[in-house]
């Protein structure tokens, strides 16, 4: 999933200026999983900026309403009331939620209340990981299941470089080496043999270096679409 | 269509089997045991602080390595002190890595530094950049280093650019080195690792510095059952101690290192009964131990079979260079045949 964190809360109160009308939105998806802008953090948040901005001299209207999924219009469209009557819309949603929200309402102001950290998963209760580049291109097949290009600080395709020592990477000793991690468990699994191989220069044309992506599955859209 | 390439004949593909026919190949091709010393360039544009440090290795080794960036610290392009050794009659090797450029910069660079008179260059993979001074930097590493050796073997060989294009007019030449850890863990993939660079197509191979000589030995034993000593040309990494506490740093902090406590206790040991006021008194002690240590260690490299030369990185202390060759017995230097000329 999409893992996020919300931004300090001085940042936030410096995007939204002067604005009187605050929209929170929160997104019951991704962001309300890792506990940084669902629901709960976009009624907490909207509390707390009452409550600063009355201290501040300055009061604010905030209100806050949670979608189910920010990334799709079906989801925020019920939105568009709320939207016209707030000077300001603070997201809680991942970036996509953000751009969401920007897209379908072009003349409401929209901000972002969270930092759209990595694709990821919790590795114990309070922990998340990086797990996916997504690159387009998976090699995960290869290397044991372990991806090097979201967990090897060089994005090494080649085995573990020579800063790596006793399974920890030499940006840091929190960081496991991911090569190491792929070693282990292709050495485990007597698959030793791919790294042996060697994996030629990758193509990043399906990463973001090829410019922003799109999929369009033409057996999926509809009719009237397809002929626009 | 076209009939045919405009090659020109003097570069002809590893004429008689010479890559580049640098120095240093032609050096290690007459089974001299070769020694390469290290030279970074300063971090300012002064062309003076590589003349003088040129001056110092001029003689003293057979080539020397032109760090690129190195630690993530911005100085002097590799390319460009290069140049600059090249003019004062030391044969450099360029270092390249893949943390800063992609690979078009990294082909473009070959061309220029072929063109610039280049003839060796080191593919490494490159220390990160929250280890230097520009910790915010994006890093590239569009290629790894096994790429990279790939790449400049390809463009040498085939005579192609890394997407496959045919290279037209003279193709860059050079005696392509790369980098092994016998320290870096996993241990038992290191030599996996060095066979894999040389399949890569490296020519020539620089250690980390060693320290632990019984490790390192049990590493090259590895590598002479895989039977890479025969396929590439590998100088082991020695470098100078300075002082006790360079050597607790490099034992303790520095990932992939190897120092053995014996040394700190020796460099501790070496400026004993002097006063601690005496700080020339005990730099200068310090020293002498350092380059008597480094003299061993390559005494003791010298002997464990698959090793053909010593990689001396005196970090900031060229001056060492020439009294660890010199203590070693590996003065003067040999003066290699010329590459023959072409039929």
């Amino acid at each position: 999933m999409i893992i996020a964190e919300q931004k300090p809360f001085e940042e936030i109160k410096g995007l939204l200026g002067e604005a009187e009308k605050v929209l929170v939105v929160g997104c019951g998806t991704c962001v309300t999983v890792c506990f940084a802008g669902g629901e709960k953090e976009a009624g907490i948040l909207a509390t707390s900026l009452r409550m600063a901005t009355r201290i501040d001299g300055q009061p604010k209207d905030v209100t806050h309403q949670t979608v189910q999924r920010q990334c799709e219009w079906e989801y925020i469209d019920p939105l568009a009331e709320s939207v016209r009557q707030a000077d300001i819309v603070l997201s809680l949603g991942c970036g996509i939620g953000v751009q969401a929200l920007a897209e379908r309402f072009p003349e409401a102001i929209v901000v972002p209340g969270l930092n759209t950290s990595f694709l990821g998963l919790p590795t114990e209760q309070g922990v998340w990981e990086e797990r996916c580049a997504a690159c387009g291109s998976c090699i995960l097949g290869l290397t044991g299941g372990i991806c090097p290009i979201a967990r090897c600080a060089k994005q090494l395709l080649n085995g573990p470089c020579g800063g790596s020592q006793d399974g920890r990477c030499e940006i840091g000793h929190d960081t496991p080496c991911a090569w190491q991690l792929i070693y282990d468990r292709l050495k485990a699994q007597n698959r030793l043999h791919l790294l042996l191989e060697i994996q030629p220069a990758k193509n990043w044309s399906t990463s973001r270096d090829g410019g922003p992506r799109r999929i369009t599955r033409e057996d999926l859209r509809l009719a009237a679409e397809v002929s626009e | 269509m076209e009939t045919s390439t405009n090659q020109d004949p003097s570069s002809e593909s590893g004429r008689d089997g010479f890559r580049s026919g640098s120095r240093l190949e032609r050096v290690l091709r007459e089974g001299n045991f070769a020694v390469t010393a290290e030279l970074g360039p300063p971090q300012n544009a002064d062309p003076e602080v590589i003349r003088k440090k040129a001056k110092v290795l001029r003689g003293v080794v057979d080539a020397v390595n032109i760090t690129d960036n190195q630690t993530a610290i911005v100085r002097m392009s590799s390319i460009g002190a290069a140049v600059l050794a090249l003019q004062e009659g030391l044969e450099p090797i360029a270092q390249m890595t893949c943390r800063d450029r992609n690979r078009l910069a990294m082909q473009s660079d070959m061309l220029g530094a072929y063109a610039l008179g280049l003839r060796n260059l080191l593919c490494l993979t490159g220390d990160h950049q929250s280890f230097g001074n520009h910790p915010m930097a994006k890093n590239v590493h569009d290629l790894d280093s096994m790429q990279l050796i790939q790449m400049a073997v390809g463009l040498r060989d085939e005579h192609k650019f890394q997407c496959g294009d045919e290279i037209k007019g003279q193709e860059p030449r050079f005696f392509v080195g790369a980098a092994a850890n016998p320290f870096g863990d996993p241990f038992e993939w290191r030599p996996l690792r060095l066979a894999k660079k040389v399949k890569a197509g490296a020519n020539f191979i620089q250690t980390q510095l060693i320290y632990n000589t019984a490790r390192f030995a049990e590493f090259m034993e590895l590598v002479r059952k895989q039977g890479t000593h025969k396929e590439v040309y590998l100088l082991a990494g020695i470098g100078p101690l300075k002082s006790p506490g360079m050597a607790k740093y490099m034992r303790d902090e520095v990932p992939g290192l190897d120092v053995p406590n014996e040394f700190v206790d020796r460099m501790t040991a070496a400026a004993e009964g002097i006063d601690k006021e005496d700080k020339k008194g005990r730099n200068a002690a310090w020293r002498a131990e350092g380059i008597k240590i480094a003299i061993e260690l390559v005494q003791q490299v010298r002997q464990i079979e698959g090793v053909s030369g010593v990689h001396l990185m005196a970090i900031e202390w060229e001056e060492a260079v020439r009294p660890i060759v010199e203590g070693a017995g590996l003065l003067p230097r040999p003066e290699p045949a010329p590459v023959p000329a072409a039929a």
